[in-house]
């Protein structure tokens, strides 16, 4: 049985500026799901042509139907289900998008090209001729600006006229697109402009890393600051409108008793403590609503805006020799900068990455040697007080730990690090609408695919602890903790406990009175062992069970030996 | 004379003569509209082996240092 909603496809490359025009197509009912039995993601939504209700698929871009990624195996598939195709192709580039195009013709399916990025193609001193274009391929062009909305209406209405191209393609499939660029398309030469410019800045072998410098620590305070603001927004909401429910509930279970440890928690001092109680509805809603989600959402706004505005590919170009020494490519190092904020949408971030090889050498690199800011935090309310020096060790032998476990993992993981290919995109004006959109489905798959998870990973600890196994792991540990660490077997708890909650974790090591060679050793430790339980999860549902309990072996081995290892060098040179 | 385009000077133009390496090599270049054939000029390249940037009519294009390497030009 046919479908009785038209499926109308937005097809085009990479980087055409597809998203826009798909969000000024449609309404604000957007569903972004994976293709089935795929990770590739995808993004529908409903528009009206003459009255009539139709399907808009925002297919992911891809170069040619040669089924040669995944991307392109969805897009595939995709074109066989629908019943028209809207061909975006970027003015500025016919050459190379002509090339989808043509494919799509060879298909048959009724369609619209439509010549976007104008205005740019204008400013580079291009002149298309649309009639002619028209002509060659036998279906209907329409140019359009996505960012201004122009020649928007005029593509809605040219959809009910698509027809199948009319144009035979030949068996070289390039000389039909030289033909076609010389008969409709010339180039006038133009001076560049100052986007241009800039643009040769930011890869600059010498300048642009000075400007990245800029950017990400324009970054990292943009998300340090206004994530704190939004967390400490969200503390008062909860304080007001959450604490009397969780109180009455404490009252209800008489302040005591399993179902009271595991909903609520332990009072600390008589009271609710959103931060320690570590119950179900009280630390356990807490911690994903009001720590993590504001940071995550700066993050993934900021995320979206560099990579609409188009600096993410020029990042990823200027890193890429460093991270080719690790076993990534310069893609890499955006999962790396969101784990600074919060792992969770770093370890969801190497999703982006192509191979297993990456994506496994990522995501360990991130639980081991990338501190959130939750620990990084930890750290410095460990260290702070006995001066910059043992922050400076803290930091240094994680970022060296990060290049050495890297380099390793690079020689001794199977599998390849394809090399970076990627199109540099003119500098661009984000459109508000689809950058909304964007970070709407990002913090949508956070709180669906995270939140769950943390309170699941809650509930457990919870009944660990009820149950009396968490003193038990503490006496089994305590020899390699006091032994192999140097730390006083009282550490294990807070370490345990730092699997849920990094700063809790130092709350509970600050009455230890411990020693400045300690306090350096169990900063390190607590750094690296482990990420957080909502980190696991992640990384559970984007690298499997087999390769997540190798990247734990990894955690523990190098926690094992890095903190011994300092324990013997601090102690050798007399700290 | 052919080189390897991690060894053309930046700013200077040159025709690709041929690609060394299998179908995926050749056909990824393809789709960023890189043939043999076609005319680039390299605008830069990042130290310490990292990636070559070209234009290519009035797009850019990032390629990694090993691709770049397979990628031989003849200096127009």
């Amino acid at each position: 049985m046919k479908d009785p909603v038209k499926k109308i496809l937005l097809m085009g490359n990479p980087n055409v500026g597809k998203s826009v025009i798909f969000s000024r197509l449609t309404g604000t009912h957007v569903v972004a799901s994976n293709y089935s039995g795929t990770t590739v993601e995808y993004a529908r939504g409903k528009m009206r042509i003459d009255d009539e209700a139709a399907q808009l698929i925002d297919v992911p871009g891809c170069y040619s139907l040669e089924a040669a990624n995944k991307a392109e195996e969805v897009a595939v598939k995709m074109v066989e289900e629908g019943d028209v195709i809207v061909n975006v192709v970027n003015a500025t580039n016919l050459e190379r998008n002509l090339n989808l195009t043509l494919q799509l013709i060879k298909k048959g399916k009724p369609m619209v090209v439509a010549l976007n990025m104008w205005d740019e193609a204008l400013e580079h001193g291009m002149d298309i001729d649309i009639k002619a274009l028209e002509k060659k391929l036998g279906v209907p062009v329409v140019a359009t600006c996505g960012l201004s909305g122009e020649g928007i209406k005029q593509l809605v209405d040219l959809i009910k006229d698509a027809r199948p191209g009319t144009l035979k393609v030949k068996e070289d499939i390039w000389s039909d697109i030289g033909e076609i660029v010389e008969d409709v398309q010339e180039v006038h030469h133009r001076h560049p402009t100052f986007r241009q410019t800039l643009s040769h800045a930011t890869v600059h072998p010498v300048i642009g890393p000075f400007i990245a410098l800029i950017v990400l620590l324009l970054s990292f305070a943009f998300v340090a600051y206004f994530g704190d603001f939004l967390h400490e927004l969200l503390e008062d909401v909860f304080e007001f409108l959450w604490l009397p429910v969780a109180n009455a509930l404490s009252g209800l279970l008489a302040g005591t008793g399993f179902l009271h440890d595991i909903l609520i928690g332990t009072l600390i001092e008589g009271a609710i403590d959103f931060e320690e109680s570590f119950g179900l509805l009280t630390t356990g809603i807490f911690i994903p609503i009001a720590v993590v989600l504001p940071f995550v959402f700066c993050f993934y706004f900021l995320l979206s805006l560099l990579e609409d505005i188009g600096y993410l590919p020029r990042l990823g170009t200027l890193v890429d020799n460093v991270m080719h020494r690790l076993g990534l490519h310069g893609f890499s190092v955006i999962p790396m900068l969101l784990g600074l904020g919060c792992n969770v949408p770093g370890a969801m971030g190497s999703r982006v990455l192509e191979t297993r090889k990456e994506r496994f050498i990522a995501s360990t690199l991130l639980a081991v040697c990338v501190p959130c800011m939750a620990q990084i935090a930890m750290v410095v309310g460990l260290l702070g007080r006995a001066g910059a020096t043992g922050l400076a060790v803290v930091f240094f032998t994680v970022f060296f730990l990060w290049l050495i476990l890297g380099i390793l993992m690079k020689t001794f993981i199977k599998g390849e690090t394809p090399e970076i290919l990627v199109d540099i995109p003119p500098y661009r004006f984000p459109y508000w609408k689809s950058l909304a959109k964007k970070v709407y489905m990002r913090m949508k798959g956070f709180m669906k695919e995270a939140l769950p998870f943390v309170l699941l990973g809650v509930f457990i600890v919870n009944v660990l602890y009820s149950v009396g196994v968490i003193d038990f792991l503490s006496r089994i540990f305590s020899p390699v903790i006091t032994g192999l660490f140097g730390l006083p077997g009282e550490a294990v708890g807070a370490l345990i406990v730092g699997f849920l909650r990094k700063d809790v974790a130092v709350g509970m090591l600050a009455p230890l009175e411990l020693s400045f060679r300690q306090l350096i050793v169990a900063s390190v430790v607590l750094v690296v062992y482990f990420p957080c339980v909502a980190t696991f999860v992640v990384m559970y549902k984007e690298l499997g069970i087999r390769d997540l309990l190798k990247s734990t072996l990894i955690m523990i081995s190098v926690a094992l030996f890095v903190g011994g290892g300092l324990n013997f060098i601090l102690r050798a040179v007399g700290v | 004379m052919s080189k390897e385009l991690t060894k053309l000077k930046a700013g200077v133009s040159g025709r690709i003569v041929s690609v060394e390496g299998g179908m995926g090599i050749r056909r990824n270049l393809e789709n960023m509209g890189l043939r043999v054939g076609t005319v680039i000029k390299k605008n830069s390249q990042q130290i310490a082996r990292g990636p070559v940037i070209v234009q290519v009519g009035k797009a850019e294009v990032a390629i990694g240092y090993g691709m770049a390497k397979r990628v031989f030009v003849e200096e127009e």
